[in-house]
């Protein structure tokens, strides 16, 4: 009755080829593996950071196929085939040896949008995917600025200058849209 | 002008890497070392009868194993007590390893080291420890009460008796013309950091030396315990703390006993060995604040004034003392805030529980000061029938009282002498800036739309910059770039920014040409650490003094090469130039190659130093007697005692009276931290600090059970606020300059903190006309008050029949 | 806070999954992974073997009919707030199912996460459980013998915990329409934006051809041990619309939920929130009603 060839493969390990920030990675490993240490540990991308390893405070946000997900909640193996997208893919090459950065991190330096700077990759993560969704020409609304920052937690910031940077970007990416 | 650079919201030099994925904190040094998981002890008391770690030795890729038999030497012994104090008449620590005996649930009883976290977590599971329970003592009244003793050989629970007093309370209450008394409570909340604790460690066995890498608040201390412990010469290990992923109080603790654990098992190993601590162990193994029972009795007379304050506090310092009672002193010295109190008692007996360790968390014990004094304020008013903000101005130390001396002794063994600072200035500006005298309007616009309103406001003092010292570093290399460095650390404030700010501004040259390195031993050795709002008030200063003592140096060298007087010279945008004559000056990048008399042409700096260098005399060595090679300067702040920064919040408060939700509409903070290096960043602060109340006041507790059991460690019931529950943040400033140091500034670190739990429950109390006398408090907690007809209503609400 | 050793399967077809489930001891079905996973780390759950149904083709479907909606074990939480015309569809014949929806935990949760899955989960705080009981809906499940329909009542047995044999999937979950001249609303108190609610309140109102309530059910969350429905008509029954006593619907609920005590909340203050809950949401269901009355 099954349908594919193979039959099911159930494995304890398994080879994860996945593209990350637009390049081809590979790796070897056990399938309880999570995602977030996949990307850290297996593929040497420490941006990505871990502060609760269950789900709620959103430090290790990633965009799987352009939309942020924790991925402390996912699996490595689940990413066979994905693009991934980490707080270091979130800047352009210049094509001169340098970088342009995201709109949202030039906004988080130039409003202080962080202080330790931990929680800050999956608050970037995030606000990007957001701010990529929506139509850029459209101004901002304090609901949709809610709802970008609302998920993730900040113990340094007090979240006001989050917000203020979330409105700059939103307001520089406007400007580009013209 | 370079020198504009203080006082300017200069952007932050540390987003570039962080905003990129670039930072490293302590889990991203280190790939491929071996992994620290522990074994941690499931009851909150109980003896360890055995543990069996058979099962364990098959999982593959588990390399060791400890427990308390395998500790030596120092390590066999407790963990060291830092601030002994002599009212702490019983100091208790834990090993690094469980001896015998446990008294809070994440106590570490086995380090198992394998070859990923994974796996020390398979082997850890799988080790069998048998304990037998003993009785279990949670909350400062279980442990007053003695219903059972935390430590065997302490049967009160009562670990110090710590007692000041200003003059003689008694007869001055007696003839108070007024009198109440009422006691209160505070919870437990906790610094939760988004990055836990952690340890990497690195033994170079061809070099018998030790670099470790610690996610601290103290790196230079933390490099003394580990060559204690580890009976190494301290000039063998060097301590480290990367980017630190916040901190508040919890990494000042030191040394935790991973910080000892993980260096020892590097180094029988020979391999690399880390622990980064995970969310569940932060919330059982790492620290707590906050929990105390405050018993408070004033006098004061038909104005409001107060004319005598008696207050006993018992304070919950969980199962061990390893930072003395710190924590209790502060609530005890502080509690006095910006007012004048004639005669003034304060008693803390600091008392033991069966929890995780109590040491400071932003604030460090001033919260609870503020709110004990804060709440006797608004008792009074409602006694007397005042405004609340009236009795708070009547009771104010006013500006003319400077340096005015409490009489009381701070944390540091110092006086507590307010230097400065204007108190009626910040009660006038909060005033305006909450809109306090139009709160009826407000009450009114809430009530027509079924909301009950309420307003609250609290004032602080607050000691920051405690000494004993620290130091600052500062050398100008050929290239032109500037290397700052003091010991203490960073975890978010801004520290590399700020002293290229101050250093830039000393020394007169571009801020893009400063380099900033903290908590590195290998580049400063001495230092205190970041703590107690002292980081800007102490290294800021000492990076000034050093800067000074460079930019004198280059002045020297240079008006000997340009044949100048040393008072015509001026340095700016790093060029040292002879005042209104173009043309005459030169590098301060060519002066620091001249600085040094070794002078081969390796580059085109030192070519072109040759230039300038003139013949020395053939009777006088290169480097003249008193001088040392090198344009650089090493100086050291040691401040006579604190400096007091203050401020004043009040919170607008909105109740839901079918939910009782509670929701804080409007939040004004007046601030005044003497000079301000960088307004954007002290906003940053005050921020966070705000966030943290809010929390502290409404969200945040640690809900232990009567079996000592944490119910809610996790993010998902540990309730920090998201955006959602942070109020928007009116701030106003006023500036009234230290006299005690060379730049005029006081910390500003935790003040943001401070006031939140007194000015809501203030708010939360005039909105609803019963007493609230347990902090934090949520809607079912708030609810259970309102419909317990005994509870008690406030004076205001029985004369104007507030809805209740 | 890392997961126990398990195994894992991405079967390709369903078949496939029954049959690794039936043949692994210990198997689970992993679908988005939202409440598992932090089990996993929390070492809380310890499967032997995880089947991942993602690469399972033909679960991703949401498909609205005059009859209801019928939402597959893929779809994710996110899917159901999009403006895409499936959405819409599924909004226009059962509204209870995105408004719902909007108050699950934040959105990169609910871009994982799914309808079913947390269905599948039973945790009477999630609001998917207590839509498919309000609605009076069902599950298909499979099983290597074959599918069948589970209807809520037969579902739920307790927290975390259902009526399904370890080897059965939940291919998708079937919330029947709207009824005529219904409305219905959902709001819920949680102590932070995006938490597990305090407590929650789904609610129905039906109306007869002349604008009296003729029908009022109501279902909670974060109330009692499994999702429950209640009929609270005899409130209000014949009682206009426009001036029905909505407070005497929530004070009748009062009495019929049984809530418990947790360190968020007192068992009394859950049933507090129960009506004043009530009232709110039927006032807006009621509104609804009339609206859909009136098209």
């Amino acid at each position: 009755m099954t349908t594919s060839i193979d039959p099911p493969q159930v494995d304890s390990e398994r080879t994860v080829s996945v593209t990350v920030n637009g390049v081809h990675r590979e790796a070897t490993v056990p399938v309880r593996r999570v995602l977030s240490d996949f990307l850290r540990d297996d593929l040497g991308l420490t941006g990505t950071h871990v502060g609760c390893a269950h789900g709620v405070c959103g430090s290790c946000t990633v965009m799987v196929d352009g939309d942020p997900v924790r991925s402390c909640l996912v699996l490595a193996v689940q990413v066979q085939g994905a693009q991934v997208t980490t707080v270091e893919g979130l800047a352009r090459d210049d094509h001169q040896g340098g970088q342009v950065l995201h709109p949202v991190q030039e906004a988080f330096r130039e409003c202080h949008a962080l202080q330790c700077g931990f929680c800050t990759p999956g608050f970037l993560v995030t606000i990007a995917a957001g701010l990529e969704a929506r139509d850029a020409a459209e101004e901002i609304t304090e609901e949709e600025v809610d709802e970008l920052v609302g998920g993730n937690l900040c113990r340094c910031t007090g979240y006001a200058n989050i917000k203020k940077a979330v409105r700059h970007a939103a307001a520089t990416m406007r400007e580009d849209a013209r | 002008m370079t020198t504009k650079l203080f006082g300017e919201p200069v952007r932050r030099r540390e987003d570039a890497r962080l905003i990129t994925g670039r930072g490293r904190y302590l889990d991203d040094i280190g790939a491929g070392a071996l992994a620290a998981a522990f074994v941690r002890s499931p009851h909150a008391h109980a003896r360890v009868l055995d543990v069996d770690v058979e099962a364990a030795l098959d999982v593959e890729g588990l390399v060791a194993v400890y427990t308390y038999e395998d500790l030596t030497g120092p390590m066999a012994e407790p963990l060291p007590v830092l601030i002994p104090h002599p009212q702490l008449h019983a100091p208790r620590t834990g090993y690094p390893l469980a001896n015998g005996v446990v008294n809070h649930v994440g106590e570490p009883v086995v380090m198992v080291v394998a070859t990923d976290r994974y796996v020390a977590e398979d082997a850890a599971e799988r080790i069998v420890v048998t304990y037998e329970e003993l009785p279990v003592v949670v909350g400062v009244d279980a442990a007053r009460e003695a219903r059972a003793a935390v430590h065997e050989d302490v049967p009160d629970n009562v670990a110090a008796r710590h007692h000041q007093e200003t003059g003689d309370v008694e007869p001055a209450l007696a003839a108070a013309p007024h009198t109440l008394s009422f006691t209160q409570y505070i919870e437990r909340s906790a610094c939760m950091p988004l990055e836990g604790k952690g340890v990497h460690a690195r033994w170079d066995a061809d070099d018998a030396s030790l670099r470790v890498y610690s996610s601290t608040q103290a790196s230079t201390s933390v490099r003394a315990a580990i060559a204690a412990k580890l009976e190494l010469s301290l000039d063998r290990v060097e301590v480290i703390a990367p980017d630190v992923g916040g901190g508040f109080g919890v990494k000042i603790v030191h040394p935790w006993p991973e910080e000892l654990l993980v260096p020892m098992a590097a180094i029988r190993l020979g391999r690399e060995v880390k622990w980064a601590e995970d969310r569940r162990e932060h919330f059982i193994s790492s620290a707590h604040e906050r929990q105390q029972r405050q018993e408070i009795t004033v006098g004061y007379d038909d104005d409001g004034r107060i004319t005598a304050l008696d207050v006993h506090v018992w304070h919950d310092n969980g199962a061990y003392t390893p930072y003395g009672i710190i924590v209790p002193i502060v609530t005890a010295t502080q509690l006095v805030g910006p007012y004048a109190i004639p005669v003034y008692r304060v008693v803390v007996e600091s008392v033991f529980t069966n929890t995780v360790i109590v040491t400071p968390y932003r604030g460090a014990g001033r919260p609870q000061g503020c709110y004990a004094m804060e709440r006797t304020m608004d008792r009074i008013a409602d006694d007397l029938g005042l405004d609340r903000a009236e009795v708070r101005r009547r009771n104010l130390i006013t500006p003319d009282q400077f340096p005015y001396d409490h009489h009381l002794t701070f944390q540091d063994g110092r006086p507590v002498i307010y230097d400065s600072g204007d108190y009626p200035g910040l009660l006038d500006k909060l005033v305006a800036l909450v809109g306090w005298d139009e709160a009826g309007a407000l009450r009114a616009d809430a009530r027509s739309r079924g909301k009950m309103l309420g307003v609250g406001m609290a004032l602080y003092v607050e000691g920051t910059g405690p000494g004993p010292y620290e130091g600052g570093h500062v050398q100008v290399l050929g290239s032109g770039k500037v290397l700052v460095s003091t010991g203490l650390t960073s975890q978010g404030q801004g520290h590399e920014t700020v002293f290229a700010q101050i250093v830039a501004s000393e020394l007169g040259v571009p801020i893009e040409d400063v380099e900033v390195h903290t908590g590195d031993t290998r580049r400063f050795g001495y230092a205190v650490g970041t703590f107690a709002s002292r980081a800007a008030v102490m290294s800021g200063n000492a990076v000034a003094l050093a800067a000074r003592g460079v930019r004198e140096k280059a002045i020297r060298i240079a008006a000997d090469v340009l044949e100048a007087n040393p008072e015509d010279l001026e340095i700016d945008e790093g060029l040292v130039q002879v005042r209104g004559t173009p043309g005459a000056s030169i590098p301060l990048r060519t002066v620091a190659v001249l600085s040094n008399p070794l002078r081969y042409a390796f580059d085109e700096a030192a070519k072109q130093a040759t230039q300038f260098a003139k013949a020395g005399s053939d009777d006088k060595p290169p480097v003249a007697e008193g001088d040392a090679p090198g344009l650089e300067h090493r100086d050291y702040y040691s401040p006579i005692r604190s400096t007091f920064a203050s401020g004043a919040h009040a919170a607008v408060v909105e109740i839901d009276p079918a939910t009782w939700e509670i929701d804080v509409v409007r939040y004004a903070v007046v601030h005044d931290c003497g000079n301000v290096v960088n307004p954007m960043i002290v906003e940053g602060q005050v921020h966070g600090g705000v966030a943290q109340g809010v929390g502290g006041a409404l969200y945040e507790r640690m809900a232990y059970d009567a079996d000592g059991q944490l119910q809610n460690a996790s993010f998902m019931d540990f309730l920090m606020p998201y955006a959602s529950e942070v109020p928007d943040i009116a701030i106003d400033h006023q500036e009234t300059p230290s006299p005690l140091n060379p730049l005029g500034i006081k910390g500003a670190g935790e003040a943001g903190v401070i006031p939140g739990t007194a000015a809501i429950a203030s708010a939360i109390e005039d909105a609803v006309g019963r007493r609230i006398t347990s902090m934090p408090i949520s809607p079912t907690e708030l609810y259970d008050l309102m419909r317990n007809e005994t509870a008690e209503r406030t004076q205001a609400s029985l004369q104007t029949g507030v809805p209740a | 806070m890392k997961p126990a050793p398990f195994r894992y399967a991405d079967p390709r077809s369903l078949d496939e999954a029954l049959d690794l489930l039936s043949d692994e001891t210990g198997a689970k079905v992993l679908a988005g992974g939202q409440s598992l996973l932090p089990l996993l780390a929390m070492r809380l759950a310890a499967p032997a073997t995880l089947v991942d149904l993602n690469r399972v083709p033909g679960l991703d479907t949401v498909e609205a009919t005059g009859d209801g909606v019928r939402v597959g074990a893929l779809v994710r939480h996110a899917r159901l707030l999009r403006q895409t015309p499936d959405a819409q569809a599924a909004a226009r014949v059962q509204p209870l199912l995105a408004r719902a929806t909007a108050n699950v935990a934040h959105p990169a949760i609910r871009n994982r996460g799914t309808t079913v899955g947390s269905i599948a989960h039973a945790d009477p705080s999630g609001e998917m459980t207590s839509v498919l009981a309000l609605t009076g809906g069902s599950v298909t499940v499979a099983t290597p013998a074959g599918r069948e329909t589970v209807g809520w009542q037969d579902l739920f047995v307790g927290p975390l915990e259902t009526s399904l044999a370890g080897g059965a999937v939940v291919v998708d979950a079937f919330f029947p329409a709207l009824p005529e001249r219904s409305g219905t609303a959902f709001a819920e108190i949680a102590r932070r934006k995006g938490d597990y609610a305090v407590c929650g309140a789904g609610v129905v109102v039906t109306l007869d051809e002349d604008r009296r309530v003729s029908a009022v059910r109501a279902s909670y969350i974060s109330v009692g041990l499994v999702p429950e429905v209640h009929d609270l008509t005899e409130a209000v029954a014949g009682e206009p619309v426009d001036s029905a006593d909505w407070a005497a619907a929530g004070a009748l609920a009062r009495t019929l939920v049984d809530p418990d005590t947790d360190i968020h909340a007192s068992a009394d203050y859950r049933r507090l929130l129960v009506g004043v809950l009530t009232e709110r949401t039927l006032a807006d269901a009621a509104a609804e009603a009339v609206q859909r009355s009136a098209a």
